[in-house]
């Protein structure tokens, strides 16, 4: 599907970029795009360096274990596959949670740091696990308590009511985050039962209970 | 209520930053060590990332330049006219998918051409505010990690993508209608 997206928008911009008369324009966004693919990255850098180290401190303290419990059951359900208490709950608790307050440059590097924590549980670290896949579907959809990147451009423009729009954008990334869990869910249920292998034998009976019973019969431990 | 929280978002990052050290030392954890062990992997990681994002970004802003957006806008517009949607919200649709910053900006001209407080203008904020941006999100967490093969995520973020489009369109209609 990546592979297709990138193919029909390289493919289709060409074709009408020269239709339009505007093929100059087309080359040189090429490299303008690359460019920004850089800076992006590089802007990266210095939030992941310090996020990570924070979040390594928190946890060889030991908190992320501890977030992890708090919500078990909402991310049990989720991630039905990922052995209870293992780090990756908790990277994805904080990965959630600064979402859910805007800290956009926080959840970033948490949300990578949890993905490399599901790595860990991949037995083919080439292909995504059902769990990365939720874990993606959360975040593509991001539900935002308040979008105060918006309110701040809206109070710049005059608005009456800069705020008014937080009551809609609830409902809309309620929604919108509904339809990716139960989308997410779908493809599950469609997954043949994951091979579970090596270290995380011993760790799939322990997870079993909460797990039968929240996915559904679905593609929850083998 | 808002600026409560405001305020309170603007002490939780500092409040964040105190506490887990904070707490680590009274764990016994060696913070600073510990600190610059975690931070080493980050540089690695972000680098990681460049070629998906390259990639990726030539991609979308070839399609902007190319004038496709606007030929792909033309094809649904006549549908969203017939339910009496006003079409000007439509690029966001392709937008915000794709790229943040490029919609973030399609945005802020929607609202400062029609006012923040039009229909139009609400409907932009509410589309901006409640996704975030697929592309973006897929190519640098599997990028990150090296996953080739991303099996169904792409079409659920476009899907949730598309509810969610839909559905601040016609709650804003509602509501503000």
């Amino acid at each position: 599907m990546v592979n297709f997206i990138w193919l029909f928008l390289i493919v289709i911009s060409v074709v009408v970029g020269a239709f339009n008369g505007k093929i100059d324009a087309v080359a040189g966004a090429a490299f303008t795009g690359a460019q920004a693919g850089v800076t992006i990255s590089f802007g990266l850098i210095s939030i992941m360096v310090f996020w990570l180290g924070m979040m390594r401190i928190a946890e060889d303290a030991g908190l992320l274990k501890k977030m992890a419990q708090l919500l078990g059951p909402i991310v049990r359900f989720l991630f039905p596959d990922v052995p209870k208490n293992h780090p990756a709950l908790g990277y994805i608790m904080s990965n959630l949670s600064a979402n859910l307050f805007g800290l956009g440059n926080a959840a970033t590097p948490m949300g990578i740091k949890a993905m490399q924590e599901l790595q860990k549980l991949n037995p083919d670290p080439a292909v995504a696990t059902p769990a990365m896949c939720t874990l993606l579907a959360l975040n593509t959809s991001s539900i935002t308590l308040i979008p105060t990147t918006l309110i701040a451009i809206r109070m710049n423009y005059g608005s009456a009511n800069p705020a008014e729009i937080v009551g809609t954008t609830l409902a809309a990334t309620f929604i919108a985050t509904a339809a990716a869990i139960a989308a997410d869910r779908w493809y599950r249920s469609r997954q043949k039962p994951p091979i579970i292998k090596g270290p995380s034998q011993h760790l799939a009976p322990a997870a079993k209970p909460g797990a039968a019973a929240a996915s559904g019969g679905g593609g929850g431990v083998a | 209520m808002l600026e409560a929280f405001t305020r309170a978002s603007a002490w939780l990052i500092p409040a964040i930053i105190v506490f887990i050290p904070l707490y680590a030392a009274f764990r016994k954890v060696p913070v600073y060590e510990t600190f610059t062990e975690g931070a080493k992997d980050g540089f690695g990681t972000a680098i990681a990332i460049i070629p998906h994002l390259v990639g990726m970004m030539v991609a979308i802003s070839m399609f902007r330049a190319s004038g496709a957006m606007d030929f792909m806008i033309g094809v649904v517009r006549p549908l969203f006219d017939w339910l009496s949607i006003p079409s000007e919200v439509l690029p966001l649709a392709v937008l915000r998918p794709l790229t943040g910053a490029g919609s973030l900006a399609f945005t802020a001209d929607l609202i400062h051409t029609y006012g923040p407080d039009s229909m139009i203008g609400r409907i932009a904020s509410t589309i901006q505010g409640s996704t975030d941006t697929t592309l973006y999100v897929l190519t640098v967490y599997f990028g990150a990690i090296g996953i080739r093969k991303t099996k169904y995520a792409l079409k659920v973020g476009l899907f949730s993508d598309l509810i969610g489009f839909l559905a601040a369109i016609f709650i804003c209609m509602y509501i503000f209608g």
